[in-house]
């Protein structure tokens, strides 16, 4: 109950800022054009390129962008506040509190995602579909696959996020492990380029990484591409990665904080 | 003139104060700037990696493209070099620090330029320039192809500098709205990146009489790669970059003083 209660002042605090929120639909909309175009180019030439017809590849263009912001792949977040808080001394508050820290960012987390996927997600989503020719989720099973793939990716995500931001407890500044672990996110991810036109080998690689849950495994989802087994397999690896990370993330947690000198009396 | 040699000192003065305190943790600055190669070089990868699939994209080759890309992230890379701090004027506004700003006796675009300069975005300008390099191997060279590209970087550079403020603007009137600037600075160097026959004709006569982003480098390529127009729009546009360049400046120093005069500071 607790974890709702944060999970929803979240929500409340991201949306706030309205004007942001309008922009960052125009800046969605406007990549998502300029994508849907270069994709379609690229369709026109293999029209059958990993599996994908032309309405897929745009498509997943339009997953791409309404999951940008809400898996947080360029980092953001709760995660974000982590670093400054272990800095300033903060981080003694949060350790104080009779809650779980793991569980209190992620919650918060969570509700910051909910936002983004309901406006940065959906309206981006909506000028995608009156611009081009888009699939949409065909079967039940899809649909159900998606809310549970959608808040798994959150959460690999999320655990990614705050594995980085732990950095600071040894390194007083996260922003160099922050900015290399989004050059990770965005190629691994299929966001760059979707993970099943990569070539043979390096595709493989990818799909089994964790940051193929942001994006590749919910888009499969979508289009219908993983249904039965396969859907269930893709399930199977996003919640085996959400356990490891965060069991990792708790590790470290657990090391961190028997290290952690809080500056001042 | 005078004073635009004073302009130009003051800014070298407080970017330089801002170089010799980033240098002061230089673990954290290596690793930034190496990040920001990876980060603007994944377009680039994107692209080669489509390549293992098609062999032409909009009619045009991979070293073709990179000569695209490698112009365009030049451009950008210099102004967001020079003004790249300007996207934070919206901060500034609600931190009440511009007012701290009005009061100095130094231009005040010089300083919101000038503040937070960060030496490693010219991780974008060394890593678009090897792509740039390499592309402009396969160029057959002649003396007035050099010049337009020459003139072409600096019109990118330009027309890119003058987008960042316009753009940037908007922030006197919502200050928390500054990712709108992205969709034409960032979105505008993403959609250069690609030959503009991927995009619909409408589209490309707006980026080249409305929004002029093809000068940055898709008709001074065109001449380079001595192609014909693939919209059948006049040769002479390929020329024309320094002439977009210079309208673009025009507006800017009608909307950045416009801008100014409408903020009203947050302070009692």
């Amino acid at each position: 109950m607790l974890y709702v209660a944060v999970a929803t002042r979240a929500f409340r605090r991201y949306s706030t800022y309205t004007a942001a929120t309008l922009a960052g639909i125009f800046t969605n909309s406007v990549f998502g054009i300029i994508y849907s175009y270069a994709y379609l180019a690229l369709w026109a030439q293999r029209p059958d390129a990993g599996g994908y017809d032309s309405v897929d590849a745009v498509t997943y263009v339009w997953i791409g962008q309404a999951l940008l912001m809400t898996v947080a792949l360029w980092g953001g977040g709760t995660t974000d506040d982590l670093p400054d808080r272990i800095r300033s001394g903060d981080i003694a508050i949060d350790l104080y509190r009779p809650v779980g820290l793991l569980g209190w960012y992620l919650a918060g987390d969570l509700g910051r995602a909910s936002y983004h996927l309901l406006t940065r997600g959906l309206a981006p989503t909506v000028v995608g579909a009156m611009l081009f020719d888009l699939r949409l989720p065909s079967t039940p099973q899809a649909v159900l696959g998606l809310v549970v793939a959608i808040p798994l990716a959150v959460i690999v995500s999320f655990a990614v996020r705050f594995l980085v931001a732990c950095t600071a407890f040894w390194l007083l500044d996260a922003s160099g492990p922050r900015l290399l672990s989004a050059v990770l996110a965005i190629f691994f991810s299929g966001m760059a380029l979707p993970l099943v036109i990569f070539p043979d080998g390096l595709r493989e690689v990818a799909l089994a990484l964790p940051w193929a849950s942001y994006l590749q495994t919910p888009a499969d989802i979508w289009l219908g591409k993983r249904t039965g087994w396969s859907l269930l397999g893709g399930l199977g690896l996003q919640a085996l990665w959400a356990v490891v990370l965060l069991a990792c993330c708790q590790l470290v947690l657990r090391t961190a904080t028997r290290k952690v000198v809080v500056q001042g009396g | 003139m005078s004073g635009a040699l004073v302009s130009i000192a003051r800014y070298r003065d407080i970017s330089g104060m801002w170089i010799r305190s980033s240098l002061a943790y230089p673990v954290s600055f290596w690793t930034m700037t190496l990040g920001s190669v990876f980060i603007t070089g994944l377009d680039f990868v994107g692209i080669w990696l489509m390549f293992a699939t098609i062999d032409d994209l909009g009619g045009f080759g991979l070293a073709e493209i990179g000569l695209l890309y490698g112009a365009t992230g030049l451009g950008i890379g210099l102004a967001d070099l020079v003004v790249g701090s300007v996207e934070r004027i919206g901060a500034k506004v609600r931190l009440g620090t511009l007012d701290a700003m009005m009061v100095r006796p130094v231009p005040l675009l010089v300083q919101v330029c000038a503040d937070e300069f960060q030496l490693r975005r010219l991780a974008r300008i060394v890593q678009t320039a090897v792509v740039f390099g390499w592309a402009a191997t396969y160029v057959e060279w002649t003396p007035l192809r050099a010049l337009v590209a020459v003139e072409m970087v600096a019109s990118g550079g330009v027309i890119f500098f003058c987008l960042f403020v316009i753009f940037s603007c908007v922030q006197f009137w919502t200050s928390d709205a500054s990712e709108f600037a992205n969709a034409f600075t960032y979105g505008g160097n993403t959609l250069t990146q690609y030959p503009l026959t991927v995009f619909p004709g409408e589209i490309v006569k707006t980026l080249t009489f409305v929004l002029p982003l093809a000068f940055v480098n898709w008709y001074p390529c065109l001449y380079l790669l001595g192609r014909d127009d693939p919209f059948g729009l006049p040769a002479w546009l390929q020329f024309a970059s320094p002439l977009a360049a210079l309208m673009l400046v025009g507006l800017t120093a009608v909307v950045w003083p416009a801008g100014v005069r409408h903020y009203t500071s947050t302070g009692s």
